[in-house]
């Protein structure tokens, strides 16, 4: 049974690999034109309606279908996936409290933007405002981009000269910490209760808006999308720069890369503030479109499974970790049924890529070979040992 | 910030944290024992401890234990428990060992993805005890298994009373059980490492596996046995947990194995006497935290010490070493 499904594997893996190369056979125009089509399709995509494939049930509308809503829940966890795919894939660091970072993007958004927060109502008080004032959402974005970029160095200052496996149960602990204090921060946060009319880009959520309202979810999604298409674009041009390299170098041997002449902290600390930026601005879209959110929703199992997005579907190759994304996120949807079990499939699914392909779904080229080397080298080794 | 009633109750707020601190410290020697040897964070092991917990619920159950039973009883529902949870947990451990390690030890896999793996599997245990079991077993053992994800409760077995009281400080009797109890198990489980020779065998694997393949020991039975080892602590751990708070739930893992991860880099990971120190002085932080700011703080607090720590102090209180205590 095993052997059957490592063949099939092994057949999947060499037409994806055909795939590859013929598309880097194309010439400069024939992939521009590529992708500007595959750009074109994407933003069509919440317009599709293929029965069985896009229509998914929703429990906010009487018989409506959920297509954009999901769309743009996989568009934010791309976003988080390739953040991650930076810290985790890139630069090899295993952050387990991503939910952190998400959660502050999402509180930036809401501490500032709604008139129901604390921060606003004190800010309305001091400068005499009126209480109608808020923060804009533009700036909010700002705002969130900023303080999560903070919050990553902040953490990454004084544990990332750890070990690695250290260093995930301290992000973990990180994560849990946001939470607790999004929680008991009463006068900050408003605990429990959460913050709702948290503002999109028409402001606070009303009936008279034109286009990001409640119901909607397609203009949100192409909201993301862009969003996402600007991410990618930018983290491919910093992969394939001198710190895309100094990060590959540092996750290879950090030892290696500092006689070379790489700072490795220095790189480390960059990674873990862009990928926190990454997740900072997938929090704040996730906020502004739900509009109301409270600590529960940011929880330590969501941090687990934005690292499932990124092991599952390959480590360090965009591509990869996009597709994990995207299946982690649609497939309970499709599934709601199962709705029940899918945390038991993610960690099936995490335990059985990692003993039987542990590069993931579609690997990134340097990481199989990397993972290769080491497997023969345990097979050289005498046994037992 | 409550500072007088920390100072005017200090006695009392100790006593309180060293009882927590030992269960603590008896899950850290699972993550201790497992680490000496194979540098490996066993992140399953806070879920090893939970499947004790439901071992002991569902063996009280079917023996239909009541509340507060006679002592003679009591204590024969208390070692019973202490078996089958030791049995529960250190199979399970075991398993584990079985089933994902060794796979990717065979393909000398990198840390992150032992590491990862072993998130994995504890959020399938935790499904599976909080889905899973509930619909398959939810007819046969409704007690155990009746509400999936809830909190469950189990009967009392001892009823807790004031022992004696030295100034305002009052020890319970089930303070001084799980303390007593726990410290006894750690005395134990180090004797055994230290002067048995199944304990040399564990140590010399942990200073240098090469050289103690070269001189006989079988590593994959050592790494059979610490596994097991660290399963029958978390077994005790449960037993006493159970005891204590008188609940469990498929998640009550996840906390409870990061403040014992917590003990166990405190006190030096790697080291059984560490684990000790770590999981006692963690207890005391955390209450002596709690008192002072306010008790929903208290996680927080944990997590807090454990970042000082690895900033200060990477290699914990007595520093980590299997290999070299006491050799």
């Amino acid at each position: 049974m095993i052997d059957k499904i490592r063949s099939a594997d092994r057949r999947r893996v060499s037409m994806l690999t055909t795939v590859g190369d013929r598309w880097r056979a194309l010439t400069k125009w024939q992939q521009a034109l590529g992708l500007a089509a595959f750009v074109a399709i994407l933003y069509y995509l919440p317009l599709l309606g293929i029965p069985g494939l896009t229509w998914l049930r929703t429990d906010s509308i009487e018989g409506g279908n959920n297509w954009a809503g999901v769309l743009f829940v996989c568009a934010i966890y791309v976003l988080v996936a390739i953040g991650l795919n930076v810290v985790v894939g890139l630069a090899g660091l295993l952050d387990l409290g991503y939910i952190g970072f998400f959660a502050i993007g999402a509180y930036s958004v809401a501490l500032f933007g709604s008139v129901n927060s604390p921060v606003v109502k004190w800010i309305q008080q001091e400068f005499n405002l009126p209480p109608t004032w808020a923060v804009t959402w533009a700036i909010c974005l700002f705002i969130a981009i900023v303080l999560t970029m903070i919050s990553g160095v902040l953490l990454g200052w004084p544990t990332l000269r750890l070990r690695g496996d250290y260093l995930a149960i301290v992000t973990l602990g990180f994560g849990e910490i946001i939470r607790i204090v999004a929680r008991n921060a009463t006068g900050l946060t408003n605990g429990p209760v959460g913050i709702s009319a948290i503002p999109g880009p028409e402001g606070a959520p009303a009936a008279d808006n034109k286009y990001f309202g409640l119901i909607d979810a397609k203009p949100w999604y192409w909201l993301a999308i862009t969003f996402v298409l600007i991410m990618v674009f930018l983290v491919r041009r910093l992969e394939r720069s001198r710190v895309g390299r100094a990060w590959l170098a540092v996750r290879e041997d950090e030892d290696a890369a500092a006689v070379m002449g790489v700072y490795p902290f220095k790189f480390k600390l960059w990674a873990f503030a862009i990928g926190a930026a990454l997740g900072g601005l997938s929090g704040f879209l996730f906020g502004s479109r739900n509009a109301f959110i409270d600590p529960t929703q940011f929880n330590a199992n969501l941090s687990i499974l934005f690292v499932a997005m990124v092991v599952v579907g390959g480590s360090g190759n965009m591509i990869g970790v996009s597709l994990g994304a995207v299946l982690l996120a649609y497939l309970p949807e499709r599934f709601r049924d199962f709705a029940d079990y899918r945390w038991l499939v993610f960690g099936l699914a995490m335990v059985l890529v990692m003993i039987l392909r542990p590069q993931g779904l579609i690997p990134s080229r340097r990481r199989a070979r990397e993972l290769k080397d080491r497997a023969a080298e345990a097979e050289e080794a005498p046994a037992h040992v | 910030m409550h500072f007088d009633e920390l100072i005017g109750h200090l006695g009392q707020h100790t006593v309180d944290g060293l009882s927590k601190g030992a269960i603590y410290a008896l899950i850290a020697l699972g993550y201790t024992l497992v680490y000496g040897v194979l540098r490996l964070i066993n992140f399953a092991h806070s879920e090893v401890f939970m499947v004790g917990t439901f071992a002991v619920l569902i063996l009280w159950n079917q023996l239909g234990v009541e509340n507060n039973p006679p002592v003679g009883q009591a204590i024969l529902f208390l070692v019973l428990g202490l078996l089958v949870a030791a049995a529960a947990s250190g199979g399970t451990a075991l398993a584990l060992e079985r089933i994902a390690y060794r796979p990717l030890r065979r393909k000398n896999a990198p840390p992150l993805i032992f590491l990862i793996t072993a998130i994995g599997l504890s959020l399938v245990f935790v499904e599976l005890f909080g889905q899973v079991l509930p619909k398959l077993l939810g007819g046969v053992l409704p007690e155990a298994f009746g509400r999936p994800r809830q909190i469950v409760g189990m009967p009392t077995i001892i009823q807790q009373e004031t022992l004696f009281t030295i100034g305002n400080t009052a020890i319970t009797n089930i303070q001084l059980i799980v303390f007593v109890a726990a410290v006894a198990m750690m005395a134990l489980l180090d004797w055994f490492i230290n002067r048995t020779r199944y304990g040399r065998g564990v140590r010399a694997v942990a200073q240098n596996p090469e050289t103690a393949a070269l001189m006989g020991v079988n590593q994959e039975r050592v790494i059979m046995l610490i596994f097991v080892l660290g399963g029958i602590m978390a077994g005790a751990a449960a037993l006493l947990w159970s005891m204590r708070f008188g609940f469990t739930q498929n998640s009550i893992g996840f906390v409870l194995g990061l403040k014992a991860f917590t003990a166990a880099v405190l006190g030096g990971i790697g080291n059984l006497r560490g684990a000790l120190l770590g999981g006692l002085f963690l207890g005391i932080v955390e209450v002596y935290g709690a008192t002072l700011f306010a008790s929903n703080w208290e996680d927080v607090i944990a997590f807090v010490v454990l970042i000082v720590v690895l900033m200060f102090r990477p290699t914990g209180l007595l520093g980590e070493s299997l290999g070299r205590a006491r050799a």
